[in-house]
């Protein structure tokens, strides 16, 4: 294929990926998407330009180098491609998965103007797929040992991924996970048809076999302390990242009803608890033939919503408040959402839920119209004055967002935070106001995404490495943002 | 070989009342009284919150007080000395506040009363004076008696059938306390409605009482909302914010509602159980 012109590669088509049947896997949870194949992944590769300064790398917060993993592909040397991107990515079969690739590398890629970017987020899952069915196992590298501890509070992207470079690096690396299960969201947030949860295992186990040590069931706050990591837990440093994992309610009337869920609780009794199998312990509502709405309009009102349908719900109906221009959720999952019968309002908020003995019944909306710019540039939604009305539910999903986890903060007085509750640091190296502390990912952002979170933990990782050699964590600066 | 949550010893406390004897050593090192912690019995059990009645560090051992209810409970009850818990996650929770408060009531009804034992404990050890009131359905049902005797100044005893202490309910032992003025604080554990009627009666009075609240929970470190509370009209979290809430501001009424969401499921689950005996 290297031998197709600039102005014949111009012209080819994006490569489809294989998409299961939506009448067939409503029936399941297993994966929707299929992946491309050996052939359809090289096809795909050799659409790329191969840009003298591939702008694609500045769309991806981990900097993988998308340029030389691409040709790699065209060239047929998959497992030569999966070194290069694990060079900077632990998470790759996932990324290529959840990141919203229209907003990043493949938003930034030149072909995006024609509207057809190369897929950079097919390729890389299936580079990690290929990598991980077929690459012979390769030994640990070698690295000297440092002889320096550092905890990890959360199995997180933005833990996994800082506990992955400071393992390479030479340190000891312990992750504290507080649920019996590894990955943070991608446990017990992100649907298995979505992210299979043998994958996130999978890329969980590579860091355990380079070295890096997971202890689950320990919850940094509530008991221990950063001040006991750091002291009688004998650990030289710790990175931070506890998420933001405390879901927000409306406060509206009715939100204590019984069949209202926060998409949190709702998706971790069927992600985590598996409440979707008739053996399992944990119970979900028996939304059967019930009409379930989902408030919000992220991607975790899309996985609450496609999950409510594959639990047989009745009708799905997602209300967002915004209209679908402003939908922040990932493009390919609305479209999967729709094929399956996720019905979608716009503009329309939740005023109160109203309930019979307990149970919830209907939820009152309210219409809104688009009115001024917020300060992030969407326009702000307004209620139109006395225009509402009753949208029948026997289950109501909240999906508007989470706040940090507070426990950590709260035992941590001394732990300076943000009025928006996050942990306050330095934006590059992710120092915090405690000496050897460091911090990334959705706690110090707010919620967000996958990727963000990867970045964060890589460069904390650097800082973390520099501070443990006796540098000063300000001045250090992470060689893969230096482009 | 002494693994992860190894059961030490079992002990039998009353009908379906088992104490059990958890290794647990950063649990034992790090618990507070008021803390509890979240179980599961194999890999794909249900995860429950247990409260930890007494721990020792340098056994690295929790003491939990069990009662069959459910399918998950009565499989802890068939759990011997060798057997492990899948996870034990804790402690979890906000501690209780401990400080001098002067005259202190505990009151405690059915296996509250091992909630309760380490909260008379601290207060007690704090210089408070004591009191505590134990409430049970008769003298078989009545735990940690002895435990709570050393612990408190003077400890009182209603059953319902009169078989242990006076015959009656724990308000009838709380209201001459009050009636005396002479108490400083309250703390009450126990079923819904015992909570509901003890904060009641302190309220015309003005005594601070903390209630500790036991809704449905999944996760337990704040993630899923589902032990959502409402404390003086906000939505709070018991496992994070709580367990202890002032019960003059908890509305036990909703809180009773949402604690019967999977009664039905509870039952078929009962029934598919090998300790099916006790729906």
């Amino acid at each position: 294929m290297g031998e197709l012109s600039k102005r014949e590669r111009m012209a080819m088509d994006r490569t489809p990926i294989g998409v299961r049947d939506p009448g067939e896997r409503m029936g399941d949870f297993d994966e929707v998407s299929l992946g491309y194949t050996s052939g359809l992944a090289i096809l795909e590769a050799s659409r790329c330009l191969n840009c003298t300064r591939p702008v694609c790398i500045d769309g991806c917060p981990v900097g993988v180098r998308i340029d030389e993993f691409v040709k790699l592909v065209a060239d047929g040397d998959i497992e030569g491609a999966a070194a290069v991107i694990q060079r900077d990515n632990v998470l790759p079969a996932v990324c290529g998965r959840v990141c919203p690739q229209e907003s990043q590398c493949e938003g930034s890629c030149v072909l995006a103007k024609k509207g057809r970017p190369i897929a950079i987020g097919y390729l890389e899952r299936f580079v990690a797929d290929y990598e991980r069915s077929h690459a012979t196992r390769h030994d640990p590298v070698a690295v000297t040992r440092t002889g320096r501890r550092v905890a990890v509070v959360g199995s997180g992207p933005a833990g996994l991924a800082c506990a992955g470079d400071l393992n390479r690096l030479g340190h000891a690396v312990t992750v504290f996970e507080a649920l019996h299960e590894l990955g943070g969201v991608l446990a017990y947030g992100i649907p298995a048809f979505r992210l299979p949860k043998d994958i996130v295992r999978a890329e969980i186990g590579r860091l355990e076999r380079e070295g890096v040590a997971f202890e689950t069931d320990v919850l940094i706050g509530s008991g221990m302390s950063l001040d006991d990591l750091m002291g009688p837990e004998g650990f030289d440093a710790v990175f931070v990242g506890t998420g933001a994992g405390l879901p927000r309610f409306p406060g509206i009337p009715g939100e204590d009803l019984i069949g209202v869920y926060s998409a949190n609780e709702f998706l971790t009794r069927v992600n985590l608890m598996h409440a979707h199998d008739r053996s399992a312990r944990t119970p979900v509502y028996d939304i059967a033939d019930r009409p379930v709405v989902v408030i919000g309009g992220g991607n975790t009102a899309v996985d609450a919503a496609r999950t409510s349908l594959r639990l047989g719900a009745r009708t799905v109906t997602m209300l967002y408040r915004r209209s679908e221009a402003e939908l922040p959720a990932r493009l390919e999952e609305i479209d999967h959402a729709r094929e399956e019968g996720v019905d979608m309002r716009f503009l329309v908020g939740p005023v109160s839920f109203n309930g019979e003995d307990g149970w919830l019944r209907s939820v009152t909306v309210q219409q809104m119209r688009l009115g001024e710019q917020d300060p992030d540039g969407r326009a702000r939604p307004e209620p139109i004055p006395g225009a509402t009305d009753v949208v029948d539910a026997d289950v109501a999903i909240i999906a508007i967002g989470n706040a940090p986890n507070p426990i950590l903060m709260r035992a941590t007085p001394e732990l300076q935070t943000t009025r928006r509750g996050t942990v306050s640091v330095d934006p590059i190296t992710g120092a915090t106001s405690m000496p050897g502390v460091f911090a990334g990912g959705d706690i110090t952002t707010g919620g967000a995404t996958v990727i963000l979170a990867l970045g964060a933990g890589r460069r904390a990782a650097v800082a973390i490495d520099a501070w443990l050699r006796g540098g000063e964590a300000g001045a250090v600066e992470p060689s893969f943002l230096l482009e | 070989m002494d693994g992860r949550f190894t059961v030490r010893a079992v002990s039998s406390e009353g009908p379906d009342i088992h104490r059990l004897l958890v290794h647990a050593p950063r649990v034992a090192r790090y618990v507070r009284a008021g803390q509890f912690v979240i179980v599961r019995t194999t890999p794909d059990g249900e995860r429950i919150p247990l409260t930890v009645c007494e721990a020792d560090a340098s056994e690295g051992t929790i003491a939990l007080v069990v009662q069959g209810v459910g399918r998950t409970t009565f499989d802890i009850l068939e759990l011997v000395q060798g057997d492990q818990f899948a996870d034990v996650l804790g402690p979890l929770g906000s501690p209780t506040h401990v400080e001098y408060y002067g005259s202190c009531v505990v009151v405690a009804g059915g296996v509250g009363v091992a909630i309760a034992l380490p909260v008379a404990r601290a207060w007690h050890g704090a210089g408070n004076r004591v009191v505590g009131i134990l409430g049970a359905r008769s003298d078989a049902h009545l735990i940690l008696h002895h435990d709570f005797t050393k612990a408190c100044d003077r400890v009182m005893v209603t059953t319902e059938d009169g078989s242990a202490g006076e015959r009656g309910l724990v308000t009838d032992a709380l209201g001459p306390l009050l009636d005396e003025g002479l108490v400083d604080r309250v703390f009450v554990v126990g079923p819904i409605p015992m909570m509901r009627a003890v904060a009641a009666m302190t309220q015309p009075t003005g005594i601070a009482t903390i209630a500790s609240l036991n809704p449905l929970m999944v996760d337990g470190t704040g993630m899923c909302g589902g032990c959502r509370v409402a404390v003086g009209g906000e939505t709070r979290f018991a496992c994070i914010d709580g367990p202890e809430f002032d019960a003059h501001l908890v509305d036990f009424d909703a809180l009773e509602r949402r604690n019967t969401a999977y009664r039905e499921f509870e039952t078929c689950q009962a029934a598919l159980g090998g300790s099916a005996r006790h729906g």
